[in-house]
């Protein structure tokens, strides 16, 4: 099948280039003339994802696969992983520190948000080694 | 596809085809070709940013003349707030207004006045609930336009109501029918306009079947007769025209519009870079906890309109210090008014001006080529091609409309293996080029530096 692939590296150093990838997906998707909503739930989820490994993790690399009927994301970094899966997903927890949250993040809607605005939604992570995010947004 | 009205135009004789225009445009809707500029029809918002920036003026707005008032026999000028702030020491409106009707025009309303209304049913609206939040303001016709062609998702959220100048003039013309029982084609209605824009909106209103205005003319325009009529004012000839507040006359300014709603959670952005930069967040759903957002093309707001004459953190000096003499507010919604006499009579449409192909099989295999050809473009940017970006022409070649011959880098490139083949700035160090070293400058600035300070020419430890 035809496709699309797209990689970006997130690095961490810089905060103030963190949200590029994602605002250039929502760019090509735009071009691609793929629905407002399927764009919109691509650009939501995975800001929200590269975000997270900016502050959390260190930065990482993302790798995008455009298909007729759906945006892949994979998201991973070698962060510090994810210790209380659970607890993470619950809506208003956040670890992000003080001087992340004083610029508005840390809300602790992370990846409750990448769930809701994602079709299918696997997290794959271990302390120590890192976290890999595998989205998919389906065409609508 | 629609036929599209565009009041912003080229002036073929003047346009030198460089590349100024091309760079600064907003939705990228430039391009040279035949050593002239052209504007790209479906992106255009006429938001007027080619006409500020072209050196030559090749660039110019469509504005009526002046003649065009003689054809009706009941002639309405409607100010826009932003005129007021172009004026020395006023400090009565009336002067504005009575100078204007003097000009040839049987009455004189101000936009303000319908601001002020569109600012009552706003606040009314807001607190039904009705509207999709953040509510996005509907009054600048180049936000609409640029929401429209790049950011379709966000229809949704634009306040569906009446801009105070189609207000105004409905208003207007209601009431010069009933003082006077001729009908509409006999009325000239025309806007006193800061924009292209707002001219561009009247003769094709996206969100109304019918046409409000007749005309339009450009303040810039109006200033030098305006000026010397007032002039010639005495006290005894004003007529007390002016029927606007401070909630009215402020939405000449970015910020003015969204204060008028008394309420905090609102943003007011404008500029259109930084206008852009709000949508793109917006979109992303980043922006959720705001009730309103004001957004404005112009720099300033409409007080740094294109056709306008003034300076625009002058000319929004000048308003606030006319605003401390007025009421709050003049005109407001009577208590069982009907919304629907200044809600939108139809939807706006999407017009997605950016995207490839019309399905997403064919845009895929024309991205794929279209990264492939960027690629192996220069990255330069420098316009030559007649594009704006090594990006933009990568998008043309794969639509068609240009060929990887137009860059000048890639056919130079074909001569030779090393980099002598390209100009002398863009070479690695050779014999032809001095490569500053990083001190150089350091030193320059030192040498002048410690100069200026005591006049001593050596420089001190």
């Amino acid at each position: 099948m035809e496709s699309i692939k797209l990689h970006y590296d997130v690095s961490a150093t810089d905060f103030t280039r963190a949200g590029a990838a994602s605002g250039d997906v929502k760019r090509t998707l735009k071009q691609l003339g793929v629905s407002p909503a399927t764009t919109r739930n691509v650009a939501v989820a995975m800001y929200e994802g590269e975000i997270n490994m900016v502050i959390h993790a260190g930065g990482g690399e993302i790798d995008v696969e455009i298909t007729e009927d759906a945006i892949k994301m994979v998201l991973a970094d070698h962060g510090p992983g994810i210790e209380n899966v659970e607890l993470a997903m619950k809506e208003g927890y956040s670890t992000a520190p003080d001087n992340i949250r004083s610029l508005g993040f840390g809300a602790g809607m992370g990846l409750p948000n990448i769930k809701k605005y994602s079709d299918e939604f696997q997290l794959d992570t271990k302390v120590g080694e890192g976290t890999t995010l595998t989205l998919k947004v389906y065409m609508k | 596809m629609e036929n599209i009205y565009h009041s912003v135009r080229l002036d073929d004789e003047k346009c030198q085809g460089c590349t100024n225009c091309i760079k600064r445009c907003p939705t990228q809707a430039i391009r040279v070709r035949g050593k002239k500029a052209y504007i790209i029809s479906d992106r255009c918002i006429d938001c007027g940013e080619c006409i500020r920036v072209c050196p030559h003026h090749a660039k110019y707005a469509v504005s009526g003349h002046f003649n065009e008032i003689l054809k009706y026999k009941y002639r309405i000028a409607l100010p826009a707030p932003s005129l007021y702030g172009q004026f020395n020491n006023l400090d009565n409106v009336d002067y504005v207004l009575t100078g204007l009707k003097k000009m040839g025009f049987d009455d004189v309303v101000e936009v303000s006045k319908g601001a002020e209304f569109i600012s009552d049913a706003t606040r009314k609206m807001l607190e039904t609930g009705v509207l999709k939040k953040p509510v996005i303001s509907s009054a600048c016709p180049a936000v609409l336009r640029l929401i429209r062609t790049r950011f379709p998702n966000l229809i949704g959220n634009i306040l569906p109501l009446f801009t105070p100048m189609d207000f105004t003039a409905k208003l207007a013309r209601e009431q010069a029918k009933q003082k006077t029982g001729l009908p509409d084609e006999d009325i000239g209605v025309f806007f006193i306009s800061p924009c292209p824009a707002k001219q561009t909106a009247i003769k094709n209103p996206l969100c109304y079947d019918e046409q409000q205005l007749n005309g339009a003319f450009a303040i810039k325009d109006i200033y030098p007769v305006l000026l010397q009529t007032m002039d010639k004012l005495q006290p005894d000839d004003l007529e007390p025209l002016n029927d606007s507040g401070i909630i009215g006359v402020g939405w000449a300014s970015s910020g003015g519009e969204a204060a008028g709603l008394l309420k905090e959670r609102y943003l007011a952005a404008d500029g259109i870079e930084n206008v852009i930069n709000v949508l793109e967040e917006l979109e992303d759903e980043k922006l959720n906890d705001l009730d309103f957002i004001e957004l404005n093309c112009c720099t300033g707001g409409c007080v740094g309109g294109v056709l306008t004459v003034e300076n625009p953190y002058v000319a929004k000096a000048r308003i606030q210090r006319l605003r401390k003499f007025m009421p709050v507010s003049c005109n407001a919604l009577p208590d069982k008014f009907h919304l629907d006499a200044l809600s939108w009579t139809k939807e706006l449409q999407p017009s997605p001006a950016m995207k490839l192909a019309d399905n997403v099989l064919k845009a895929m295999r024309l991205m794929t080529e279209l990264k492939e050809i960027e690629q192996s473009l220069p990255g330069l940017d420098c316009g030559i091609c007649g594009a704006p970006s090594c990006r933009a022409l990568a998008d043309d070649i794969v639509r068609g409309y240009a060929s990887k011959e137009d860059c000048v880098f890639s056919s130079l490139r074909a001569k030779g293996g090393d980099d002598s083949w390209m100009p002398a700035p863009f070479r690695g160090g050779d014999k032809h080029t001095k490569v500053p070293q990083e001190d150089d400058y350091a030193h320059d600035f030192e040498r002048a530096f410690l100069k200026g300070q005591d006049g001593d020419e050596t420089p001190k430890e």
